[in-house]
């Protein structure tokens, strides 16, 4: 039945974290790091407020933008975290997650003809949802001897006269990197001066190990061409609640809503009061896990630099982006031995863009004593190849 | 006042008290010789007091605990200091607390069976001068103790094992 499907559906590529997922699947007694999520549950205060809102029957849909009051509460925090100001009225939407958010500014923002430029490594939606809208897409190579940061250099080379929106990604899934203000400045020259859009996925802004996280949208001039967008998932670990949100100019929101109107309505009531729940109270438990994972970070490094491997400090997200190549190995093959040999799940660089070869993507969402094994495990792979 | 880098070792050292200094030393960027001075130094201040959390209930063995509350006649010049020191020799008694509100000590109490604590209440506890009554609460079950869900929590839905 494939000749029904349209071309679009029929050459999308499966991701390629489903294809090594499959592989691990079919195995047992595996450590995985390749989980992209937290390995927390969300805080019980956010939780109980989710079961309480559901006791006092709140079942129905909520206006298109989202409870008010969860607007007014963003408005409020991102104003006081990031220092942007947003109008809850009509500056902000609530998504169904971020990945909603992603999906809906490309498809109001991108039609045929258009290009995106997309750092790369990269998260592994940004590309597809392009596609979907239509548009092309132009990677911007970044590197490890440069922290995995975007370079001005880098996006003059992959600019072309139909690129139109920028996405950027930090703190960054795969690689851990981070771009402070100074490392942003020239990047908002540049945006500037090729009047670009911006699309800035900050849903690991929270977990910043190092300085305060700063957001593109709070730079010079780039409020009005940005769209921020963010979540819950990684912050207050609720990925499963497919929480999140938008907040930029007026037209970019409100052409959002209506196509979020008629192809989502309203994100889930009961996420949506869970989410309000986590503003308000669960910012110390945040902080305890974020403490947590700065913890398993350095282990993780140390592990990685003890036993021979390169491996940039990365000073965001939970993951670790270690250069493999001293086995000879490239990322698949390294990912595929390790898995065959030791049990041990990693994800290679290159399912997140062709720069990420000759790297793996290692998530540190989990407990000490399994990274402690993984990393012996890992140890006694790479001894007998280097 | 201590430092957040102090408040961060010992939250970790709470958390998993066998992790080696140099463990340690990895997951704070502290070196290792600040790390073992600074537990030497709790440990003496009795900051640290290193003992496990027994599940009794668990072992299969026969096992009871009650809280019991007791309203004591203070003394003049010590208060209830010197009936609470007393109390603490008992080896029976695990914890004594001063209470504010409707009586005065809380004594957590562990025996094998209830007859066992009964007869430790009835024969040593309330004939001690000073104190006026006591009403002994036994523990049915234990569901969470110093922090730690005895239970276990409910399965967690496994996470995928591999997501982007």
């Amino acid at each position: 039945m494939k000749e029904y499907l349209s071309p679009v559906a029929r050459n999308l590529p499966p991701s390629g974290i489903r294809k090594f997922f499959d592989l691990v699947s079919t195995m047992k007694n595996v450590i995985s790091l390749g989980v992209g999520e937290p390995d927390f549950v969300t805080p019980w205060t956010v939780r109980e407020s989710g079961i309480f809102s559901l006791e006092q029957g709140k079942t129905m849909y909520t206006s298109n933008s989202g409870l008010i009051e969860l607007r007014n509460e963003l408005s409020y925090h991102i104003a006081h975290d990031m220092g942007i100001e947003y109008a809850p009225e009509d500056e902000i939407l609530i998504t169904v997650g971020a990945s909603e958010a992603v999906d809906l500014a490309m498809r109001a923002l991108l039609s045929h003809g258009d290009a995106v430029l997309i750092p790369d490594p990269a998260y592994v939606s940004y590309a597809p949802c392009a596609t979907l809208a239509g548009a092309e897409v132009n990677y911007v190579p970044t590197h490890a001897e440069d922290g995995f940061r975007l370079r001005v250099a880098d996006l003059e080379k992959a600019y072309t006269p139909n690129s139109k929106l920028l996405v950027l990604s930090y703190p960054n899934n795969p690689t851990g990197a981070i771009m402070t203000h100074e490392d942003y400045l020239p990047i908002a020259r540049f945006v500037a001066e090729h009047d670009l859009i911006v699309l800035s996925d900050e849903i690991y802004s929270d977990l910043t190990y190092e300085g305060t996280h700063t957001a593109f949208a709070s730079l010079p001039g780039m409020r009005d061409r940005t769209l921020h967008i963010s979540g819950f998932s990684k912050s207050y670990a609720m990925t499963g609640w497919r929480i999140g949100y938008a907040a930029g100019n007026t037209d970019f929101i409100q052409a959002m809503t209506r196509i979020h109107q008629y192809t989502m309505l309203c994100a889930p009531i009961t996420a949506q009061f869970a989410a309000l729940e986590a503003l308000r109270s669960a910012g110390k438990a945040m902080a305890e896990m974020v403490a947590t994972y700065d913890r398993r970070r350095r282990l993780m490094v140390h592990g990685f630099q003890k036993m021979g491997l390169q491996c940039f400090e990365p000073l965001g997200a939970f993951y670790v982006f270690p250069n493999i190549s001293a086995t000879g190995l490239n990322s698949e093959e390294f990912a595929e031995q390790l898995l065959q040999e030791e049990k041990v799940a990693v994800v290679p660089g290159t399912a997140f863009g062709p720069s990420g070869e000759g790297h793996i993507r290692c998530s540190y969402a989990y407990s000490t004593e399994q990274l402690q094994e993984a990393l012996k495990r890992m140890e006694r792979f790479v001894h007998n190849r280097i | 006042m201590f430092s957040n880098e102090d408040r961060n070792l010992l939250e970790l050292i709470s958390q998993d008290s066998r992790q080696t200094p140099e463990q340690l030393a990895i997951q704070t960027g502290l070196s290792i010789g600040y790390i073992e001075n600074r537990i030497q130094q709790w440990v003496e201040d009795r900051i640290i007091i290193y003992r496990p959390l027994v599940n009794w209930e668990r072992t299969g063995d026969q096992y009871v605990s009650a809280l019991i509350e007791v309203r004591v006649i203070p003394q003049r010049g010590f208060g209830f200091d010197r009936i609470a020191k007393r109390l603490q020799k008992f080896p029976e008694i695990k914890a004594v607390y001063l209470m504010s509100g409707g009586f005065d000590l809380t004594l957590m109490i562990e025996g094998k069976t209830m007859q066992e604590v009964a007869l430790f209440v009835a024969e040593k506890l309330a004939p001690l001068e000073h104190i006026q009554s006591t009403a002994t609460h036994f523990v049915l079950r234990r569901y969470k103790q110093d922090g730690v869900e005895l239970m276990g929590e409910e399965e967690a839905l496994a996470r995928l094992v591999v997501s982007p």
